[in-house]
């Protein structure tokens, strides 16, 4: 019998108004005319609480660039399900989001580039957006809803992570997500544009271990050291089809967001497959699922149940092949191919790929915004 | 905390049922927490007016056990919950 999901990532649309150069979403974005309608969405969060999810996330692309996001909170909420929003807070108003608040929204995931303006809207690729955002997070404290602000850190804004906790505080999140650039689709793209520096990651994680100690029951840190510079893998997921379910815009029912980088898969239809179905019996959530389908140095490796082999979108993108160990791992016979990228980024520019629909497959870097 | 303390879940903390795994769970942002039973019968007396000690009576009432010993069990639990975000005073 396998243990039901926790949580089920609902990614609503690819449309989005910020342009991160780090953006998880696959480099082939989907167009809104293939995105599934609000019928079949509530129809999934009902699947999803009755499959055991407890949360969800309503994600993107932008979410609230769906007309029908209203309907969409309400239909997660009466599904029974811990209803989180992650947006980049620019398309809202307090109007709008008091509504959002009103069909049952739970908490609020904002996103922020940096803590200083002109460089926060030049990552997000989206002249004014940080101020917006800054407004919007008062929104939502002012509605009630509890925040937690998410900064995605990178060479181009790390040394200015004691002001994004600063600015944590200010904004009144309960919860801090500082989250390293993963390098897959877009970023992998702009690796070396982002790669931190050992000084840089060593100074930061001092910063986080005191924030935590000085602001203990007021601020709670997650922070996990990036692949590039670990010895042992990320229990990626939680292990693949073990924890967490996520749908594609377009309705793919996926074991993680990126999962559809990886070829040779046909990931089931939410249009003509339940969830339960896709959890329990695809091969697609049974491929990688536990322990049999491990190689070497894996199989029977102490931590293969604590780490799950890694991830397989990282070990494809550096690998050509989602069923190897990651290269994370020092005991990975590929594990040299970090060390080679850091070496790379060291002599790199700062230029961006900015994640953008036409730009596909990635382009040649743009200067920064002016 | 304090006798006095009123203690409540902290905001964006929801205590629901997880029938699929037939257990009670305080759900937060991205996180989860499974209480046992002491600690679930706990946070369901708060309320936003039970003060720590109103808690202590209402247990002591409901189990042949020692006031003091409950009071002394519920702080260190509650204390703990505020420590992890769940609980505020």
């Amino acid at each position: 019998m396998t243990a039901p999901p926790l949580a089920l990532l609902a990614e609503l649309t690819h449309r989005c108004p910020l342009r991160c150069p780090y953006c998880s979403n696959p480099t082939a974005l989907t167009r809104p005319g293939e995105e599934l309608d609000t019928a079949t969405w509530s129809r999934l969060f009902v699947e999803a609480a009755e499959l055991g999810c407890l949360q969800i996330h309503l994600s993107g692309g932008e979410p609230t660039a769906r007309r029908d996001i209203l309907d969409l909170v309400r239909a997660a909420s009466e599904a029974g399900l811990y209803t989180n929003l992650i947006t980049s807070g620019v398309l809202l108003n307090g109007t709008r989001l008091d509504a959002l608040a009103a069909a049952g929204l739970d908490h609020v995931q904002l996103s922020v580039q940096d803590a200083e303006p002109a460089s926060a809207d030049r990552i997000g690729g989206y002249r004014g957006g940080h101020a917006k955002k800054l407004d919007f997070a008062r929104l939502v404290t002012a509605a009630g809803l509890p925040l937690t602000l998410n900064a995605v850190v990178h060479r181009q804004n790390l040394d200015r992570l004691p002001a994004m906790i600063d600015l944590a505080l200010a904004l009144g999140a309960g919860r801090l997500e500082v989250a390293h650039v993963q390098y897959y689709g877009w970023a992998l793209a702009n690796r070396d544009a982002l790669m931190p520096t050992r000084t840089q990651l060593d100074a930061a994680t001092a910063a986080v271990e005191a924030a935590r100690i000085a602001h203990r029951g007021r601020l709670v840190i997650d922070y996990v050291v990036p692949d590039y510079y670990a010895t042992r893998p990320k229990s990626c997921m939680g292990g693949w089809g073990q924890r967490f379910l996520a749908v594609s815009p377009a309705g793919r029912i996926l074991p993680c967001h990126a999962a559809e980088s990886l070829p040779g898969f046909d990931f089931p239809d939410a249009r003509t497959t339940t969830l339960r179905a896709a959890w329990e019996a695809s091969e697609a959530f049974n491929r990688f699922r536990g322990t049999g389908w491990m190689p070497a140095p894996c199989q029977g490796c102490a931590r293969a149940e604590q780490d799950w082999g890694g991830c397989r979108c990282q070990a494809f993108a550096l690998t050509g092949d989602a069923a190897a160990t990651d290269p994370a791992c020092a005991l990975s016979p590929h594990h040299a191919l970090l060390a080679e990228a850091l070496d790379a980024s060291d002599r790199a520019g700062e230029g961006f790929t900015y994640r953008e629909p036409a730009r596909l497959p990635p382009a040649l870097p743009v200067p920064p915004l002016g | 905390m304090s006798p006095e303390t009123v203690p409540k879940l902290a905001r964006g903390m929801k205590l629901r049922e997880d029938k699929a795994r037939a257990q009670w769970v305080v759900l937060g942002p991205e996180r989860m927490f499974v209480p046992d039973e002491i600690a679930l019968e706990i946070i369901r007396l708060l309320d936003g007016s039970r003060s720590l000690a109103a808690i202590a009576d209402e247990l002591a009432s409901r189990y042949a056990a020692p006031r003091e010993e409950i009071l002394a069990d519920i702080t260190s639990l509650l204390d703990d919950l505020a420590a992890k975000g769940v609980v505020t005073a």
